[in-house]
C-alpha cells in the first residue's frame, strides 16, 4: 500500500497543476503522473457520462520528413500509410521481424511528405531509435519531438460541446481519426479526433509552455458540462472496457498483433514487405497460436495481471490486464489463452481458488464512440 | 489530512483496533483506505475462525490493488460486518465506523497494549 517514488522520474509541465488539484502522483513509464484526483470510479463515470480531461504529455512524438516518408513508414508499419489523406490519422503497429510488437502508434499525415507520430511513453526512445535504424535506403529523416509537445486528452460525449466555443475550427467536420491544425483558446493546437477511452473526444497537442493555461481554460469551460480531471487509473479502466490494448499487457515483444486481435490493423495484402510480414503470414496460417481474449467474472474478486487461466486439464493461459469495471460493477480483464483451450470452460485461479470466466467480445458496453 | 482518532490502537499494517467491553473491533485506517482508492470488495472470514497475531484474516480489493488484512492480535472472530458485501465503499466513506470489518474475542486482552498509539502510528505515515 506504500507508494514508491523513482528518483529519475520525469515530470510533465502540468505536475504542479496536478498537485494543486489534489492529484495522487505515481511513477508510470518513467514519469510521475496523476493516477487519480477525486477517485478512479468517479472520474471514469464522468468520462462515460460527460467528459474528462487527461494530461497525457508523457506520450512521445516524432516527425518523419522527406520524399520517401510514406514508403519508409509502409516498410515498418503493419497498417497502410501511403493511402492516408492529409489530415488523416491511423493506428498501426511497429513489428519486429518475429512478429512481436515494438509499439503501437498513431501516424498523422500532415502533408504529402510529412508525418507526425504519437508514441507510447515507455517506448518512445526505443521507437525513435528503431525508426532511425531503418531509414537508410529511404530519402527521409526521423526527428525526435518528445520535448516539443504537451498533450491533453478531452474525452467523453460532451467533449465537442466543451471544446467548440474555444476554437474556430469546425469540430463537427473532423471525422474520427482525422485532425486539423488550429488554435484553441488562442493556443496553436493539433486537434485530433482520437482517444483511448471508447468515447468521442479529442487529443490536443500543444507547446509545453501553453499546457497549464489551456488545461485551466478547458476545465473552466467544461465545469458546466460536468467535466472532471481524470487520471491514469480511469484511463486504464476506460480503455479496458473499450477493449483497447495497452503495450506491455495485450501487446508486447512476445504477443503479436494477430494474437492480440488487431488483425484489422495488419495489412498482410499491402504491397510493402514490411518488417514482420513473413512471420505474421506464417502465424496466420497456424491454427494453434495463443489468443488474447476479454472476459468478465461473476464473482467480485479481480483477476490481476499474471493470474493463471485454467481449464480442467491445467494452466492454459494468464491474465494480461484486470480491473473492476466502474460502468458495469463487476471485474473484467484480458488474458492470453492457448487457442485449443478456447472451446470449453475457463477459470482464473486467484489464491488457489478457481473463478469461472465468461469470454466477452469488447467493447464491454455501448459508448458514444461505439453506440 | 489524515484522520487518526486518539482513542483507538493501530498496527504498522494500517489496521485499527478498538476495545469494546471484552472484545475488540478491527478495521483499516483512513490512511489505508485512501492509499487503496475506491474499494470494490472486502473478503471477510467465517465467524468462529481463530487467528494468531499477524495472520491474514481477509482481503480488501480496490480498483488499483488487492491487499491482505492482518490480525492485530490473536483471537477468535465473533462477528463480521456483512453489509460490506453489498457496500464495500463504506470502508472509504467511514473507515472507523460503518466500515468496521470484524469483531474479535482476544486470546489475551493485554495483547492490545503492544499495539501502536495514535501518536506512534502518525509517525509511520
Amino acid at each position: 500500500m506504500s507508494s514508491s517514488t523513482t528518483a529519475l522520474a520525469q515530470r510533465t509541465v502540468l505536475f504542479d497543476f496536478h498537485v494543486s488539484k489534489g492529484a495522487r502522483m505515481v511513477p508510470f513509464a518513467g514519469w510521475e503522473m496523476p493516477v487519480q484526483y477525486s477517485g478512479i470510479i468517479e472520474e471514469h463515470l464522468a468520462v462515460r457520462q460527460n467528459a474528462g480531461l487527461f494530461d497525457v504529455s508523457h506520450m512521445g512524438e516524432c516527425r518523419v520528413n522527406g520524399s520517401q516518408s510514406a514508403a519508409f513508414l509502409d516498410s515498418i508499419c503493419t497498417n497502410s500509410i501511403a493511402n492516408l489523406n492529409n489530415g488523416q490519422a491511423r493506428y498501426t503497429i511497429l513489428c519486429q521481424p518475429n512478429g512481436g510488437c515494438v509499439d503501437d502508434i498513431i501516424v498523422y499525415r500532415c502533408s504529402e511528405n510529412e508525418f507526425f507520430i504519437c508514441l507510447n511513453a515507455s517506448n518512445a526512445a526505443k521507437d525513435i531509435a528503431w525508426m532511425q535504424k531503418h531509414t537508410p535506403g529511404f530519402n527521409c529523416t526521423v526527428t525526435d519531438e518528445c520535448a516539443d509537445w504537451a498533450q491533453l486528452a478531452l474525452q467523453g460525449p460532451k467533449a465537442e460541446a466543451i471544446l467548440q466555443p474555444l476554437t474556430a475550427t469546425a469540430l463537427a467536420e473532423i471525422p474520427s481519426f482525422n485532425f486539423r491544425e488550429g488554435t484553441v483558446a488562442g493556443t496553436k493546437t493539433i486537434i485530433s479526433r482520437t482517444g483511448y477511452t471508447g468515447e468521442r473526444g479529442f487529443e490536443l497537442y500543444i507547446h509545453p509552455s501553453q499546457a497549464v493555461a489551456l488545461a485551466e481554460k478547458l476545465l473552466h469551460a467544461g465545469t458546466a458540462h460536468g467535466l472532471k480531471l481524470a487520471g491514469l487509473g480511469a484511463r486504464d479502466s476506460l480503455r479496458l472496457e473499450a477493449g483497447y490494448p495497452l503495450y506491455g499487457h495485450e501487446i508486447s515483444e512476445t504477443i503479436s498483433p494477430l494474437q492480440a486481435g488487431l488483425g484489422w490493423a495488419v495489412k498482410l495484402k499491402k504491397e510493402s514487405n514490411f518488417i514482420g510480414k513473413p512471420s505474421l503470414l506464417a502465424e496466420k496460417e497456424s491454427n494453434n497460436r495463443p489468443r488474447v481474449i476479454h472476459f468478465k467474472l461473476a464473482d467480485k474478486r479481480i483477476a490481476r495481471a499474471d493470474t493463471e487461466v485454467v481449464n480442467n486439464s491445467g494452466i492454459v493461459g494468464k491474465v494480461l490486464s484486470g480491473t473492476h469495471s466502474p460502468s458495469l460493477g463487476y471485474p473484467i480483464g484480458s488474458a492470453l489463452v492457448e487457442q485449443n483451450a478456447l472451446v470449453g470452460a475457463l477459470a482464473v485461479r486467484i489464491r488457489d481458488k478457481d473463478y469461472s470466466l465468461e469470454i466477452v467480445r469488447p467493447p464491454f458496453l455501448k459508448t458514444s464512440l461505439h453506440p | 489530512m489524515n484522520n487518526i482518532p486518539s482513542d483507538i490502537k493501530y498496527t504498522k499494517d494500517h489496521e485499527w483496533l478498538k476495545i469494546e467491553g471484552d472484545h475488540v473491533i478491527v478495521g483499516i485506517t483512513h490512511h489505508a483506505q485512501g492509499s487503496l482508492g475506491d474499494i470494490t470488495f472486502v473478503e471477510l472470514p467465517a465467524i468462529g475462525n481463530g487467528y494468531a497475531a499477524g495472520e491474514t484474516f481477509g482481503v480488501v480489493e480496490s480498483v488499483k490493488a488487492a491487499s491482505d488484512l492482518y490480525m492485530p492480535i490473536a483471537g477468535e472472530v465473533i462477528a463480521i460486518n456483512d453489509s460490506l458485501e453489498r457496500n464495500p465503499e463504506c470502508v472509504n466513506e467511514s473507515p472507523y465506523n460503518e466500515g468496521w470489518m470484524i469483531k474479535v474475542k482476544p486470546l489475551n486482552l493485554h495483547d492490545v497494549e503492544r499495539l501502536l498509539t495514535a501518536d506512534q502510528y502518525k509517525k509511520l505515515l
